[in-house]
């Protein structure tokens, strides 16, 4: 019996079964020569990319941390912002570093007098790292799963009731580091080194002095969070807001390590 | 869409639907009115300047003589609130904030069988972003009514003038207003930007993607993204300004002791770092008050030519280049102020490099023009008086790029004529495109045809008469600032019939947009219906939640 001839190639059969319906964003006509290949973005039905993929549905049904996600990705954009704004801090102090003048004799002399940092520092230092650590334990017991599955149940909020120890603890550092670098400031003033004596002590006043106001700020949104932690019954909410005050928290106590290296370092 | 209830007209729901919401198009709204505000201010303002720099000896009725220090005081404000508050605040926070949401498929947030509407990714945030531009806005009109007047050291607000109480008389309070108007401003700008770039990045509908969106859209994306570093910038500046006035630190100031008779104790900064750090935030600005007006003409040219754009790609890609270029280019402002000529040769390069980003646009622009078969709109119109004015205004821009000629021509009238015809009438004839295409939008009404063709003519021939002829004054030599022509030299005395009819022709520009203000007052009550789609659009904004939009053409461009 001779061979039977098959009009359609089998691997082509197999690659473009009949039964499926057409999707126009396939090109089927593509040989295949060298393009790319195409990318079918229908339900698989086996949990992979189809319909579990979130990104695809409508905002606003875009699973349990949709909301979250879009207030991580707002606080981030406004940190970005405040990143600049001490960026900025920093290099007009490495540019002030040269400025000088030219004195009667016609030398140019620089008006930089290296500042001696207070000591004090290096213990609000540790006092924000510490609050870095509590402010997380904080973060992370509202994300808890077995507390946040037993809210979904109804038991109760135990989501708040852990992190509440927590998050008072890291007001209370906070304001502890504000009153230290107020100390600090205290002390400097002590020794004859104000705002206005030199370059140097320009910059040491207005670093710390606006970091210690983004820190009032964050203190103020750990009081926010714990208000909210009382008041919102909504597990989301409750994540939502902990979760920026925390993130807030965690940037500004890096942009601190980098500021006091900055002061400390390059005098 | 958010329509305000009208069925409880108490007072405190009044507040909370028109003025304390989160509603995105209420907050563009609110936008729009401080622009609006803030846009006829500064045009008073200018009229006066013009008034003056024509006929500096005669006598204002109800106000005298202006002396010198008002009319630096005017240009300040003027400079100010159509810099900030109008080319800034209109088209990028509010125009972005009224319709991006919904232009991004905001309608279809919930499916089809819920009625939710659209909104931004943090409406509070943005709400609060409405708020602080408003306060700021008010503290700015304040500051001529402080003790001294207003500031007079310019938009730029250069020191040593303005970080010294007594070099003039604007210079204590006026000065101190200022900086916190537009520290209020920045802060704003910032809650603004972080809403829209979170709003394009999360609430995308289901199946936009990055290069399906309006270019619109994409301009606002990168304009965003531009406000964040460079109004961050500007902040801090203020911040070092306002310490170098009333806490004794001389960040910015030059290591002088006398100044208008009152002694200083200042150690030695740098007036150049301010320079730097203002023009670092005052170049990108630029551009964040270009690229929503170059999206949406690209947008508008789409919509009434029927025609799809030659790349889309193209566009995108010069759009993103616009954004990282504009931060390379800020030393071009200060070739005059001292700067290492290889440094100024650089920032000539990339300042001249930014040009090929923009021409790849108006060349796409000019193709969809050229092609004809455009449908004749008031908003087409203005479309193209955009183009027009961009253009003119944009073929200067290579010449003040080299170091060498913006030497000649640096702080004249030129100057003048160049960023006034492409930053400020460019940007208003987009505004006004704008506010003509998606008025039936948020009214259900189209304005007036008639008038606004009466508008767009009268608008385009009025700037033409203004701002050209302010390219030969500065040619002649003419300083930017200067207060009156008369009694100083002779060559500038004859440039006074020159500067008369500019007066003149402002005066005509200033009336012809009260036909707009009518436009909008009597199509507000009294418009023609318009239909759902009224330009035949293809982007989501102008779809109806209920259509099915498995059947519309790929909503792109």
């Amino acid at each position: 019996m001779p061979t039977t001839i098959t009009h359609v190639p089998v691997d082509i059969e197999r690659k473009y079964p009949r039964t499926r319906p057409r999707d126009p964003r396939i090109d089927r006509n593509d040989p295949g020569l060298g393009g790319r290949p195409p990318v079918d973005h229908r339900p698989t039905g086996g949990g992979g990319s189809g319909d579990e993929n979130w990104g695809r549905r409508p905002p606003g049904r875009r699973g349990p941390r949709e909301l979250l996600t879009r207030y991580r990705m707002g606080l981030g954009f406004a940190l970005a912002g405040d990143l600049v704004f001490f960026f900025i801090l920093v290099l007009a102090f490495y540019a002030q570093q040269h400025a000088g003048h030219i004195d009667p004799d016609n030398q140019y002399i620089l008006d930089w007098k290296p500042l001696i940092i207070p000591p004090i520092l290096w213990i609000n230092t540790a006092l924000l790292l510490l609050s870095s650590f509590t402010m997380e334990m904080a973060r992370r017991s509202v994300f808890h799963d077995m507390h946040v599955m037993e809210e979904w149940l109804g038991m109760g909020k135990p989501t708040s009731r852990r992190a509440l120890p927590w998050l008072l603890a890291t007001g209370v550092l906070g304001s502890l580091f504000i009153a230290g670098q107020w100390i600090a400031w205290e002390q400097l003033s002590a020794e004859g080194v104000y705002f206005a004596s030199n370059p140097s002590s320009h910059f040491f006043y207005l670093i710390t002095g606006t970091h210690a106001l983004h820190l009032v700020i964050g203190v103020a949104a750990i009081c926010a969070a714990l208000y909210g932690l009382w008041s919102s019954k909504r597990i989301e909410i409750r994540q939502i807001i902990v979760d920026s005050a925390a993130w807030y928290w965690h940037v500004m106590g890096v942009v601190w390590l980098f500021l006091f290296g900055i002061l400390l370092l390059a005098q | 869409m958010t329509k305000p209830e009208k069925s409880n007209p108490s007072s405190r729901s009044w507040l909370r639907h028109y003025v304390f919401t989160t509603s995105h198009r209420v907050v563009g709204v609110q936008y729009l009115l401080v622009a609006l505000a803030a846009v006829v201010a500064g045009t008073l303002l200018s009229l006066l300047m013009r008034w003056h720099l024509a006929w500096s000896n005669a006598n204002l009725p109800g106000w005298g003589l202006i002396k010198p220090e008002d009319y630096l005081a005017l240009v300040t404000l003027h400079g100010t609130l159509m810099i900030f508050f109008v080319v800034t605040a209109a088209p990028q926070n509010g125009l972005a904030s009224l319709i991006l949401p919904e232009q991004l498929g905001g309608k279809y947030a919930a499916g089809s069988n819920e009625k939710t509407s659209a909104r931004m990714a943090l409406p509070l945030l943005n709400a609060l972003s409405v708020w602080l531009t408003a306060l700021a806005l008010l503290v700015l009109l304040a500051t001529p009514f402080l003790r001294g007047g207003a500031a007079i050291s310019g938009w730029t607000s250069y020191p040593p003038l303005s970080a010294v109480p007594s070099t003039g008389p604007g210079q204590g309070h006026g000065m101190d207003g200022w900086l916190l108007a537009i520290a209020l401003f920045c802060v704003g700008s910032l809650c603004s930007a972080a809403s829209v770039i979170a709003t394009v990045m999360t609430l995308r509908m289901g199946r936009l993607r990055w290069m399906e969106m309006p270019l619109t859209a994409w301009s606002w994306f990168v304009a965003a993204c531009m406000v964040v570093p460079a109004f961050s910038v500007l902040l801090a500046a203020c911040c070092m300004l306002f310490g170098d006035r009333h806490f004794g630190t001389s960040f910015f100031f030059p290591p002088i002791d006398v100044v208008n008779g009152v002694v200083l104790h200042h150690a030695a900064g740098s007036p150049l770092l301010w320079q730097n750090l203002f023009w670092f935030f005052g170049h990108p600005e630029v551009y964040i008050a270009a690229l929503p007006a170059m999206g949406l003409t690209t947008t508008l040219l789409v919509t009434f030519s029927g025609r799809r754009i030659l790349s889309y790609r193209a566009m995108v890609a010069s759009t993103i280049a616009i954004g990282l270029l504009g931060f390379a280019v800020w030393g071009h402002h200060m070739f005059v102020s001292g700067m290492n000529p290889y440094a100024s040769r650089a920032f000539g390069l990339a300042t001249i490099a930014i040009a090929i980003p923009s021409t790849v646009e108006v060349i796409q622009w000019l193709a969809m023009i050229l092609a004809g078969g455009l449908r004749r709109a008031t908003p087409l119109l203005f479309t193209l008086g955009f183009v027009s004015l961009f253009i003119t205004g944009g073929a200067t821009g290579p010449i003040l790029a080299q170091p060498i000629l913006d030497s000649y021509v640096h702080n004249t009238f030129f100057v003048v004529a160049h960023f006034h015809l492409i930053m400020g009438m460019a940007g208003i004839f987009a505004l006004f495109a704008a506010i003509y295409y998606w008025f039936p939008l948020l009214t259900g009404r189209l304005m007036s045809e008639r008038l606004g063709r009466w508008h767009f003519w009268l608008s385009l021939i009025g700037a033409y008469a203004v701002f050209f002829p302010m390219h030969f004054a500065g040619l002649a030599g003419e300083p930017r600032h200067y207060a009156q022509l008369t009694g100083t030299a002779s060559y500038l005395e004859s440039l006074l019939p020159l500067q008369r009819w500019i007066t003149v022709a402002a005066f005509v520009l200033a009336a012809a947009q009260l036909l707009f203000l009518w436009n909008i007052l009597r199509s507000f009550r009294h418009g023609d219906a318009a239909s759902g789609n009224p330009w035949n659009a293809s982007t989501l904004e102008w779809c109806s939640a209920d259509e099915d939009l498995e059947d519309r053409p790929a909503a792109s461009i």
